[in-house]
């Protein structure tokens, strides 16, 4: 099973609810973590893998063969990212706005292009010592692209059929979050009570409806805001399924690297609980 | 005639990590900006164009919504696919496939799926596929009691986050030439990637709000670096400075070691979470408070360095 955690505003705390929940549920099950927030990834501070392998994702760009080149330019009409260019004598290709699709390669008439990998950042995989494994996609400095390196983290290794495998997602509602939320069987929406979590949930609801992926709420910080998020929650038949109430002591162990089972071991069962919960909306839903 | 009104200068706010408040207090730099005294006003960008929040704080009266036209997604006709597949293995997307809502083998886009390359188009034989332009959302130009403001609604899930963010501060920019104001004050996104890159195209300097504790400090550094590497000059704000006081230490050593000034240090107070219940700018909801003043002397610092 595949649960993406995603929240459309940034620091609802995605993060410290994945890690909680793979840190609870470890013991029991074999659990895979993958950090696809690949612009900002902070599963590792919290999990501390041991990593033994990496890789570098790629994005395969075309390369020029200029002896077999005929100046057409169907290359350039084909490009739909404005990646090449013809200049006088010669093809530019420009490796950022690359989306690395192969088309200009299977278009050219004269086979003139060969695709050489361009590494726009690293997948690292290892495990943590209460065994989770635990993978992650970490987007180079400059690189505009993570979305490229989402879709290779999730087709990098293939867990075991009965692990349950938990998806962090990138903040905000485009297409990095979509990109992550494809195949999950469900969606945890972290949030909190106020303007800004309500406006972005919002968002959230949009892309997993559109998606048809069943989901659930997490209202973290319950106490800061207002009932706002609980009344739009009841009106859509979202059930909330963890209220994480704001506390000093919560806040001051995340900023430390704790997760919520290491601050209050009560989450513990909480957290499993809120598996529990997950398991039986999933069948509800592929029942349907 | 020349034109010697100098340029607006354009201050970006930026984070890394989500949620350490750029937005609250990019809304009391608005409300600041307003007090400056005249000619000295800022027009407003609200970058974070597919979780845009700026305008829950600084309520506009929104403007007129403009169409954002993006990129392309294949389309099939189903009367002229012949199900021959030709298309599936140039899709390196997993895009296309037979429709799963048909019992033959005529082909279908999942527009989710689809980046909009169009090798599916080049690849058909009978010519069934095409592409469709796609509407990806709306910007506004609104006006707020501080001050004009530009924001856009991506659709949820859509692409070309960048391209929207370009789109509005070019418009933001041409109200500052137009009307002669000194700052463009640009709301950035979270993260790294490509909207973040579009809101620092042409910063005269980068606010980095960051908060105690290892994931701000963490996602701190890849900001900064990513503002060094298109050498925008930076500067470092804490939020919630005395939530963790050991991270505030940690966040101060990466600051002297990278010789980036901190601009200032914000206290925990309920206050902030209050002003955003309202739709206040914290300097308006409680300008006697403890962040609010700490705000003020934020702005004063990030404006001397900006006109520097």
């Amino acid at each position: 099973m595949k649960i993406a955690i995603a929240s459309g505003k940034g620091g609802t705390g995605k993060t410290t609810i994945a890690t909680s929940l793979a840190h609870s549920l470890a013991g029991s099950i074999k659990v895979w973590y993958l950090d696809c927030d690949v612009e900002a990834p902070n599963g590792h501070l919290f999990l501390n893998p041991i990593f033994t392998e990496q890789v570098d994702a790629v994005i395969r760009i075309p390369q020029i063969q200029p002896e077999s080149c005929t100046l057409c330019g169907k290359c350039v009409e084909v490009c739909q990212f404005h990646a090449l260019a013809k200049v006088a004598k010669k093809i530019l290709v420009f490796n950022q706005l690359c989306h690395g699709c192969g088309s200009c390669t299977w278009n050219c008439p004269e086979g003139a292009i060969v695709e050489i990998p361009n590494p726009i950042g690293v997948l690292e995989a290892g495990l943590t010592k209460h065994g989770i494994h635990f993978l992650q996609g970490v987007l180079t400095i400059s690189e505009p692209m993570p979305t490229p390196i989402i879709r290779q983290l999730k087709k990098w290794k293939t867990p075991p059929a009965q692990a349950l495998t938990l998806l962090d997602a990138p903040p905000g509602a485009s297409c990095s979050v979509v990109e992550t939320l494809r195949g999950a069987d469900f969606a945890l929406l972290v949030t909190e009570p106020t303007p800004f979590g309500l406006h972005d949930l919002k968002q959230m609801l949009g892309i997993v409806d559109d998606m048809h992926i069943p989901c659930g709420v997490v209202i973290n910080r319950d106490g800061i805001g207002n009932d706002q998020v609980d009344k739009f929650l009841a009106e859509k038949q979202i059930p909330v399924l963890l209220r994480v109430p704001f506390s000093k002591e919560l806040a001051e162990g995340i900023a430390a690297g704790q997760t919520l089972v290491d601050i209050l071991p009560d989450y513990r069962q909480k957290l499993q609980h809120l598996f529990e919960e997950i398991i039986h909306l999933v069948k509800v839903s592929y029942a349907k | 005639m020349p034109n010697n009104t100098p340029k607006a200068k354009q201050l970006v706010i930026l984070s890394g990590k989500g949620g350490t408040g750029k937005t609250s207090l990019c809304a009391a730099f608005a409300q600041l900006s307003s007090q400056a005294g005249e000619g000295n006003h800022a027009v407003f960008v609200d970058a974070d164009v597919d979780a845009a929040n700026l305008s829950l704080v600084l309520q506009p009266s929104l403007g007129q919504p403009n169409e954002f036209w993006g990129g392309s997604l294949a389309k099939v006709d189903p009367a002229l696919c012949i199900g021959c597949g030709a298309c599936v293995p140039v899709c390196r997307y997993d895009a296309i496939f037979p429709d799963p809502n048909r019992d033959d083998q005529v082909h279908w886009v999942d527009p989710i799926a689809c980046d909009g390359c169009a090798a599916c188009v080049y690849a058909c034989p009978v010519k069934a596929i095409s592409m469709v332009r796609q509407q990806e959302g709306n910007w506004f130009h609104s006006e707020t009691p501080y001050g004009d403001l530009f924001h856009a609604e991506l659709f949820p899930g859509r692409e070309n986050s960048g391209k929207l963010v370009t789109l509005v501060k070019q418009h933001a920019r041409l109200m500052a030439e137009e009307t002669q104001s000194k700052i463009v004050l640009v709301d950035g996104p979270p993260g790294i990637g490509c909207p973040v890159i579009s809101a620092c195209a042409g910063a005269d300097l980068g606010l980095i709000v960051t908060e105690p504790g290892l994931s701000g400090l963490h996602d701190l550094k890849r900001v900064l670096s990513t503002l060094q590497h298109f050498r925008i000059p930076s500067v470092i704000c804490i939020n919630k400075a005395d939530l963790y006081p050991e991270g505030t230490l940690q966040i101060e050593k990466f600051a002297a070691e990278q010789a980036t000034s901190i601009v200032g240090r914000i206290p925990f107070g309920e206050e902030i979470p209050k002003a955003m219940l309202q739709g206040t700018p914290i300097t308006e909801f409680a300008p006697k408070s403890h962040p609010a003043l700490a705000i003020k002397d934020i702005w004063e610092n990030t404006t001397r360095m900006l006109f520097a």
